[in-house]
């Protein structure tokens, strides 16, 4: 590559950026109706389904099940004894395993 | 940002808590970063355009895209254009933010929005008390060393991570937005019916591939969350500040 990449990346970071702030912006002060206010508190959930699947599947290519048992321990931990940190890191560990066995 | 009648401790307190919920975001975002600043080194890219890209775009799906395209032959107009389509999920990510985190001065927004990326949101969308900008600039800061850190580390080293590494630390981001929903769906049906919803609807249209990258989880939030407005509110208030 010879030309500098730098107006590209500075672009790109315009281009997120912008959308990123708006709402901050236009929304802070307004009074929001209580039907638009519904469906801003229902976007976390809408949106963390599709963060997940079908991207989970695809998080160990070679091996789909590693990630798979990864997150079923988190399900499971997650909803017996709750919290963050132990559900994450023993996916990690529960796919690491897998992967060293079966991948 | 500190407050004048704040007890001493508080700020620590809160910077730790923060730091703390970021933990799954840097462990997710350093191996993905890694990948990135290697890809970019293949790409020939120079350490300093490698380092800009994550350091000021902040965006990972996008960045694997730009570096394709570069490939590709693509010119910048085409590779712009396609981040916005790509990131203009993060729009609807700050409007429920910005419910969250009302009358701040503007130049607080200024900062916190440039830190919105699908995991730092989805974390804060979950943290049941209410959000200080301190609390959300620590756990922006602290995803963005990741991923910053992750890219220098790729570019520089190479494949230093062993790839079974890499890819069980993959699961990290996965895990994370599933360990932040888990209480919600556990006292809520309601829950689990929206984010089954998402999940099938995202699924079903990355099958059909219709809508560019990034657009498929603009239609589901769009979809789901309409949906979601109209159900019959419940009484637990769990997403309300």
């Amino acid at each position: 590559m010879t030309d500098s990449l730098i107006p590209l990346i500075f672009g790109m970071a315009a281009v997120t950026y912008v959308p990123r702030l708006m709402p901050f912006l236009l929304l802070n002060r307004l009074r929001i109706p209580y039907r638009v206010n519904a469906f801003l508190k229902a976007i976390p959930v809408a949106a963390i389904g599709a963060l997940i699947v079908p991207g989970v599947l695809t998080a160990t290519p070679e091996l789909p099940a590693a990630a798979l048992a990864g997150m079923g321990f988190t399900l499971v931990c997650g909803l017996f004894r709750g919290g963050i940190i132990i559900p994450v890191l023993g996916a990690v560990g529960v796919a690491w395993l897998v992967l060293a066995f079966f991948g | 940002m500190t407050l004048a009648s704040e007890p001493p401790g508080m700020m620590k307190m809160e910077i730790r808590h923060a730091v703390r919920a970021g933990i799954p975001i840097f462990i997710g975002y350093f191996p993905a970063a890694v990948a990135f600043g290697i890809l970019a080194k293949g790409c020939g890219t120079s350490l300093v355009e490698a380092f800009l890209f994550s350091a000021v775009v902040f965006a990972g799906a996008s960045q694997f895209i730009a570096l394709n395209l570069l490939m590709t032959g693509m010119g910048p107009a085409g590779i712009i254009l396609t981040t916005l389509l790509v990131n203009f999920r993060h729009f609807l990510m700050s409007a429920y933010l910005s419910t969250r985190l009302r009358n701040l001065a503007r130049k607080t927004y200024f900062l916190l929005a440039f830190g919105v990326t699908d995991e730092v949101f989805s974390v804060l969308s979950f943290h049941d008390k209410s959000l200080t900008p301190r609390f959300v600039f620590f756990l922006e800061l602290s995803a963005w060393s990741g991923w910053v850190s992750g890219t220098v580390c790729g570019f520089v080293l190479g494949g230093f991570l062993p790839d079974i590494l890499t890819q069980s630390m993959g699961v990290a981001l996965y895990a994370l937005l599933l360990a932040i929903l888990l209480p919600a769906l556990k006292t809520s049906r309601q829950t689990v019916f929206l984010a089954v919803m998402s999940a099938g609807l995202n699924t079903l249209l990355i099958r059909l591939d219709l809508l560019p990258a990034g657009w498929t989880i603009i239609v589901c939030i769009l979809v789901v969350a309409l949906v979601g407005a109209f159900l019959i509110p419940e009484k637990k208030e769990m997403l309300s500040d």
